[in-house]
């Protein structure tokens, strides 16, 4: 491994001082591709924070990055040790051929944790995650979504100070989703603190905080709300497709076509037949990924 | 207007399990009709049997007016949820394969596809493995469509462009049937149609699925001290934010769960996915635990 100069710095959180988790002015390359560039992300106690981005942003790598799995090239990672954080991988780290309750005993013993006290606390997180009929049956025969959930108490059974959690939603269905979700709530009440990607803004948008990575670079950051008042320019609706360059500017969005005007003054100087839109977090998002693109944006 | 695709009272029985019943579902031509519904709800099963894959137990399926056989099959483009592409061949070599078996020729490659035609389809951003799908399955102008889980794993911009693709099939006339998990997609639908336990449970646009539901909002100075209380109190509580949302409780109940905590309780509009576990617990109460 040749990575050198980024700084890893390992902490246990304590009561009197609680130490904030992230990364700070991170890079990553791999090769001449470069996944993550300059990037920064405070992940707070009892705080859930979003990572959004599509096929390739980045998430991954960053995410890697906090579960101590990787070293980046320069910049600084706050963390917990090892065994004081739970890391669900893309690829959910479950044994197939063993059951659901064997899967979390193997686990947490793993981290130390007494077996009573596993099965207290697997009990209640299976239980309300709607897994507590399928505790004795082999993970390999679960759903998608039901190996998800198992992925999430095999992550926090051990009440770690940080979780953190690569597209746990991703294909999952919706009251699966639930399920996992009132994990990651639960989590974050007894103070955890927990990151996650996702690529679906209503699920960020649930979340306390939020990064907008897109090529491995930070394209906004805050709550949702500081994002959408942060989108440059104007929005507009328009009842068809605009013409010419306006076009790569525009996009498709519930039977309607919004088009994003760099200039704020567009506010004042659209089509007759459009209306200014206020935007939301799938908009700003969406602009934000616009601006980033070459020929995207004027 | 005749519809493309016609379910008049579908049941579909494995052995002593019902997979599906009664289902009554229009697809017509310019439409985009969302297929909702949790794991087990009945969807694959019904998309089976309009593909013509699987026969029915009771009820009819047309499709174009007559059952389903293998030439209403060349009228429907299909994307299933894994893609159905050639891994080792590139977008170029995948398309030209589905236009030899359809008959079809002379598609152009999606824009975004064209820096990758030479590549392999397996080494491509998912997003652009699900443009040579879309492609694929449009290639021989199919009058219906049907879409599993069309943008799953896909950002943002990528999903919009998707969209794009599956608004202009239906402009251009063609019936589109798209299941997805996702209800910030289901507004991109002009009608949705709600499954639990093998039957329909809601059917309409989302605002009529909605209606005037409310749930009840909590704004507290320290959300996980008042998702403690309400967890205690066995009230059914999700995080939205900083805040909080109870749906399927009054706030007189959820004022009282909250005791002394300082915050603010108010009724507000419940969102399409809060309506959709609603009528999923009631169509299986064990389903929706």
């Amino acid at each position: 491994m040749t990575r050198h100069g980024g700084i890893v710095t390992v902490a246990r959180q304590d009561g009197a001082d609680q130490p904030s988790w992230g990364v700070d002015e991170v890079c990553v390359s791999y090769g001449k591709t470069v996944a993550l560039d300059n990037v920064t992300l405070p992940v707070p106690a009892g705080q859930v924070t979003a990572v959004v981005g599509g096929d390739g942003a980045g998430k991954s790598t960053l995410l890697r990055c906090l579960a101590g799995v990787l070293a980046p090239d320069s910049g600084t990672v706050r963390r917990p040790p090892k065994e004081r954080s739970g890391y669900l991988p893309a690829t959910s780290g479950i044994y197939p051929d063993l059951t659901v309750t064997e899967n979390l005993d193997f686990r947490a013993r793993g981290y130390g944790v007494s077996r009573q006290v596993v099965r207290e606390r697997a009990a209640e997180y299976l239980d309300r995650s709607g897994l507590a009929n399928a505790s004795d049956r082999l993970a390999g025969q679960l759903s998608g979504g039901m190996r998800q959930k198992l992925a999430v108490i095999a992550a926090m059974l051990h009440h770690p100070d940080l979780i953190v959690l690569d597209e746990p939603t991703t294909g999952v269905d919706p009251v699966s989703r639930s399920g996992l979700w009132w994990l990651i709530a639960r989590a974050a009440a007894e103070g955890c603190a927990i990151v996650l990607a996702t690529t679906y803004l209503d699920e960020a948008e649930r979340c306390s905080s939020v990064l907008v990575l897109e090529g491995g670079a930070a394209l906004a950051s805050g709550t949702a709300e500081k994002i959408v008042a942060a989108m440059p320019g104007s929005l507009r609706a328009l009842p068809a497709r605009p013409e010419g360059e306006a076009a790569a500017r525009s996009w498709r969005r519930a039977g309607r076509w919004r088009v994003w005007d760099p200039d704020p003054a567009g506010l004042d100087t659209g089509p007759a037949d459009s209306e200014v839109i206020a935007p939301d977090l799938q908009d700003a998002v969406t602009v934000a990924a616009l601006a980033a693109t070459p020929g995207g944006a004027a | 207007m005749s519809a493309l695709a016609s379910c008049s009272k579908v049941t579909r029985r494995f052995g002593q399990f019902t997979a599906v019943r009664e289902v009554d579902l229009q697809v017509g031509p310019g439409e985009i009709v969302g297929l909702l519904g949790a794991n087990g709800a009945g969807k694959t099963t019904l998309i089976r049997m309009l593909l013509g894959l699987l026969g029915t137990t009771g009820g009819e399926v047309t499709l174009f007016g007559e059952p389903p056989s293998r030439l209403t099959r060349s009228r429907i483009g299909y994307v299933p949820q894994r893609l159905g592409l050639y891994d080792d061949l590139t977008p170029t070599e995948n398309l030209e394969f589905a236009e030899a078996i359809f008959g079809a020729g002379g598609t152009a490659l999606p824009e975004p596809v064209r820096p990758y035609a030479r590549e392999l389809v397996g080494s491509l951003p998912l997003g652009v493995q699900r443009q040579v799908a879309f492609a694929q399955a449009l290639s021989h102008q199919p009058d219906l469509l049907m879409l599993d889980e069309p943008t799953s794993g896909v950002g943002p911009l990528g999903r919009a462009r998707l969209w794009e693709t599956i608004g202009d099939a239906a402009e251009a006339g063609a019936g589109v049937l798209v299941t997805t998990h996702y209800m910030e997609e289901a507004q991109e639908c002009g009608r949705l149609v709600i499954m639990a336990d093998g039957r329909v449970v809601a059917a309409g646009t989302a605002a009529e699925i909605v209606g005037s539901r409310q749930v009840v909002g909590v704004e507290a100075e320290s959300w996980p001290t008042a998702f403690g209380a309400l967890e205690q109190a066995g009230l059914q509580v999700a995080l939205a934010g900083r805040g909080l949302r109870v749906p399927g409780a009054d706030p007189a109940q959820v004022r009282r769960a909250l005791g002394d905590l300082p915050a603010v309780v108010r009724q507000v509009p419940a969102t399409l996915e809060e309506r959709f576990f609603e009528l999923t617990k009631q169509a299986s109460p064990e389903a929706a635990a």
